[in-house]
């Protein structure tokens, strides 16, 4: 029988992927010194799982260095090696370059030999430090050989002792598998036997004097007895031709086959059929998305499908409900029509909201690396740092999860770097020499909330300034709000750090990770105070496949405006209006001037009823932190939308970021602000704008 | 034919020792560690048990000395899955009433053979 074994591949991987997770997690709550051992042997079991299935499926370089990783662990949760440090941090090294070997074997890749080797020479090199391992000296059979070399056979003297049969192991079953390794003469001994007054069903009294002849090694023998043999008395003798058998001489001859053959192992009878066959409990986790390549699949609680089949099932009944009074309708049906449909409505958006379930992931798989970070960062600094989590349960839309990862990590270097200070200045100014660093995450009106906040210096407001001042970013004379001035580093090419290093970059992050965020509809706010920390907060929206929409008019056409990006909807008087040289219509709100995007312009629409500024509405939006004011003809309400791709249904248009359709069954579009604002052709931002004219 | 229980917590062993066996013929019921394994030999009787030792909740020797416990599998084959590595671990099983062990790493043909002979 030939099993394809790729074909459980994927699942090895799957696992072996959580299994490094676990091992992660678990070397990093490790305290070296007091360790856990129900922690050591949470980690330990990982390593051997991933062993024993990377042998199993043929994946040897694998099995080979789980296998000293295993053996370290081993010696850990025996008590037999001291949890140090150094162990630790070798052994979280370990974990990343057996996830580099599985990444790699998973896409059918190689991975550098040499680096495992360098690795396992690093496990080894602890391993043969400290207090060694206990070896297990296996008992040494002294194996006679014939003196001729011209052996016959084997003599096995097999003595079971009486409660063999009680570890499943029935006697004639060996004996009948020494039967088929060559010709076999079979003696009993009944001599041990009981009367029966004494007889005890369950206990083997039986003994065996057995004469196998062939062209058998010792081993084959060995390997049939090999789960016995502390079960029994054993003696394998070779038979040479020249000398008699060196144990018991078969003086009778051999008699039939044993009459009194107890009945071993008695199957269990009652068998109860239809016993519960619940199927492999599978653990109710979502799995990061496959590291190697493929499809992107998502593994859902098995609660979130079952939420939705029982939603399907009501649907079902509801709808046969309607159709039912469909077929014969009476209008003094109407008032049950009417509950029908209302309940119609009520399944149908429970439906969409746990359909929309199912895309949501709990934000500890981007949570999940930053232990590990930070505790690799605070080393290499020098620096005492605790990470506090909270709210890792949080769920968040997959995408969400894809994308945030990076800018998330960034912000988080930043704080270790650049917030928390060295313990001997902390010391200084009377702060506890361990820093924190907290990553919170939170629902917040229909908003996902991360925070990431450090007890560090906080940003120092004039050193920013001047960097800005010194790189042109603002003029020398500008007088600009705290707030303003920490918005500063996220303009493109800003860095502060006075020595460039390696944990935080070059400054070219910054604006990056603005950008993404804001790519995910999201925002990032700062508050900070010198001396006493910052924290960096991230907003974002609870899905990205529902948008709650304002929906405006401009004409017979209705557009959507992403609710978040609005800041505020006014009325425009003439006297607010300036047209600037190059910079086209403009209006001044407050103390700033905003560009006047006139969308029926823009989206080619001929009938808007409002074609002067006074008849319709602005809506002042929001952008990649610029702003500008919407012209439209009237606000029309305010919904959750469900987004429809125009790149998958049509192409992509700029000005545009999707449609959707609305509850008459027509299609609006929704405003892509970013785009729009940068379709207006202006280039400098608000921001810019309000340092001008405040310079 | 007869009927098998299968323990693994590793969801890629479980899969390849269940396909296996189904394969061959034999009825095949699952549980990812010992405690559920327990749980199932209670409410219906198995011909034979294959067990992995290091599992969450109850590990492998454990669950055969809780087997060997109850009566109806006083004589019921119970075999653990084990690595090379650790003869200590063959010791306890033995001790605890196992009746023999595969050792890892095993390919299908390997698997059924040993259950072939087991069952007869």
């Amino acid at each position: 029988m030939t099993i394809d074994m790729a074909q459980f591949h994927q699942v090895f991987f799957d696992e072996s992927f959580e299994g490094l997770d676990i091992m992660e997690s678990g070397l990093l709550e490790m305290d070296p010194g007091s360790a856990d051992p129900e922690q050591i042997n949470s980690i330990f079991r990982a390593a051997h799982s991933i062993k024993g299935g990377s042998g199993t499926f043929g994946f040897t370089n694998i099995a080979d260095f789980t296998h000293v990783m295993e053996t370290l662990l081993d010696e850990m949760r025996d008590g037999r090696r001291q949890v140090t440090a150094e162990a630790v941090n070798v052994l979280l090294a370990s974990v990343d370059v057996l996830r580099e070997m599985l990444t790699a074997t998973s896409e059918d890749a190689e991975v550098d030999p040499e680096r495992v080797k360098a690795q396992k020479a690093e496990l080894d090199r602890i391993l043969a430090g400290g207090a060694a391992a206990v070896e297990v000296a296996e008992p040494d059979s002294t194996e006679e050989a014939c003196a001729s070399s011209e052996q016959t056979g084997w003599h096995i003297v097999f003595r079971p002792h009486s409660h063999m049969m009680r570890t499943g192991n029935d006697p004639l079953r060996l004996i009948r598998e020494l039967g088929s390794l060559g010709e076999l003469s079979v003696e009993v001994d009944l001599e041990s036997l009981l009367p029966l007054s004494e007889y005890e069903p369950e206990d083997s009294y039986l003994s065996w004097d057995l004469h196998l002849k062939g062209d058998i090694s010792k081993e084959q023998i060995d390997d049939i007895f090999d789960w016995v043999e502390d079960d029994c008395d054993l003696s394998i003798a070779p038979i040479c031709p020249a000398q008699k058998a060196p144990a018991a001489a078969p003086e009778t001859a051999s008699e039939p086959a044993p009459k009194t053959e107890i009945k071993a192992a008695p199957a269990p009878d009652e068998r109860r059929e239809g016993g519960d066959r619940r199927t492999s409990d599978r653990r109710g986790s979502v799995k990061k998305p496959a590291t190697g390549g493929g499809t992107s699949s998502i593994r859902v609680d098995i609660t979130k499908i079952d939420v939705l089949i029982n939603m399907v099932g009501e649907l079902v009944i509801t709808q046969s409900m309607l159709s039912m009074m469909g077929e014969e309708f009476d209008i003094s049906q109407i008032e049950r029509l009417r509950e029908g449909l209302a309940q119609l409505e009520r399944h149908t958006r429970e439906m969409q909201e746990s359909v929309m379930q199912i895309r949501m992931l709990p934000i500890s798989f981007t949570f999940s690396r930053f232990p590990r970070l930070v505790h690799d960062l605070s080393t290499k600094m020098g620096k005492q740092i605790e990470l506090k989590m909270t709210g890792e349960t949080t769920e968040v839309d997959k995408t969400v999860i894809e994308k945030i990862g990076d800018p998330l990590v960034h912000l988080v270097r930043n704080s270790l770097d650049h917030g928390i200070e060295m313990p001997e200045e902390r010391v200084a100014a009377g702060k506890p020499e361990q820093g924190t660093v907290e990553l919170n995450a939170y629902h917040r009106g229909g908003n996902i909330i991360i925070e990431i906040k450090d007890d560090g210096k906080g940003l120092n407001r004039d050193l920013l300034l001047e960097k800005a001042i010194e790189r042109g970013l603002v003029p020398s004379d500008a007088i600009l709000s705290d707030q303003q001035i920490y918005e500063l580093i996220f303009a493109a090419g800003f860095s502060t750090a006075e020595t460039v290093s390696d944990v935080s970059g070059r400054g070219v992050g910054m604006d990056v990770v603005r950008r993404n965020i804001n790519e995910l509809g999201g925002s990032i706010e700062i508050h900070s105070e010198m001396g006493v920390g910052s924290s960096f907060i991230i907003r974002l929206p609870l899905t990205l496949a529902i948008l709650d929409g304002q929906t405006v008019s401009i004409g017979s056409e209705t557009y959507i405006v992403p609710l978040v990006s609005i800041i505020e909807s006014i009325q425009v008087k003439e006297n607010m209006v300036n047209m600037l040289a190059g910079k086209g219509e403009t209006f001044k709100l407050r103390e700033e001037y905003l560009p006047i995007v006139r969308l029926h312009e823009i989206l080619g629409v001929n009938d808007a009823k409002a074609k002067e500024l006074n008849e319709g509405l602005l809506v002042v939006v929001e952008g990649e932190g610029r702003r500008c004011g919407l012209f439209v003809d009237d606000l029309l309400g305010q919904q959750q939308v469900v987004i429809k791709s125009l790149e998958a249904n049509y192409r992509k248009i700029s000005g545009l970021s999707g449609a959707t359709i609305l509850g008459d069954g027509s299609v609006a579009l929704i405003l892509d602000i970013p785009g729009l604002i940068r379709m207006a052709g202006n280039a400098s931002s608000a921001f810019s704008k309000d340092v001008r004219k405040s310079a | 034919m007869a009927s098998i229980l299968a323990v693994d917590d590793s969801a890629s062993m479980l899969q390849m020792v269940a396909f296996t066996l189904k394969g061959a013929g034999y009825d095949v019921v699952e549980a990812t560690d010992g405690q559920y394994a327990l749980d199932i030999a209670k409410t219906r009787g198995v011909d034979l048990v294959i067990t992995d030792v290091n599992m969450p909740r109850m590990d492998g020797i454990t669950l055969i000395g809780e087997l060997r416990k109850l009566p109806s599998y006083k004589f019921t084959p119970l075999l653990m899955l084990t690595t090379e590595s650790s003869p200590e671990k063959k010791q306890q099983g033995r001790a605890a009433g196992a009746t023999g062990w595969i050792v890892k790493p095993f390919n299908p043909d390997q698997l059924l053979n040993t259950v072939k002979k087991v069952l007869g």
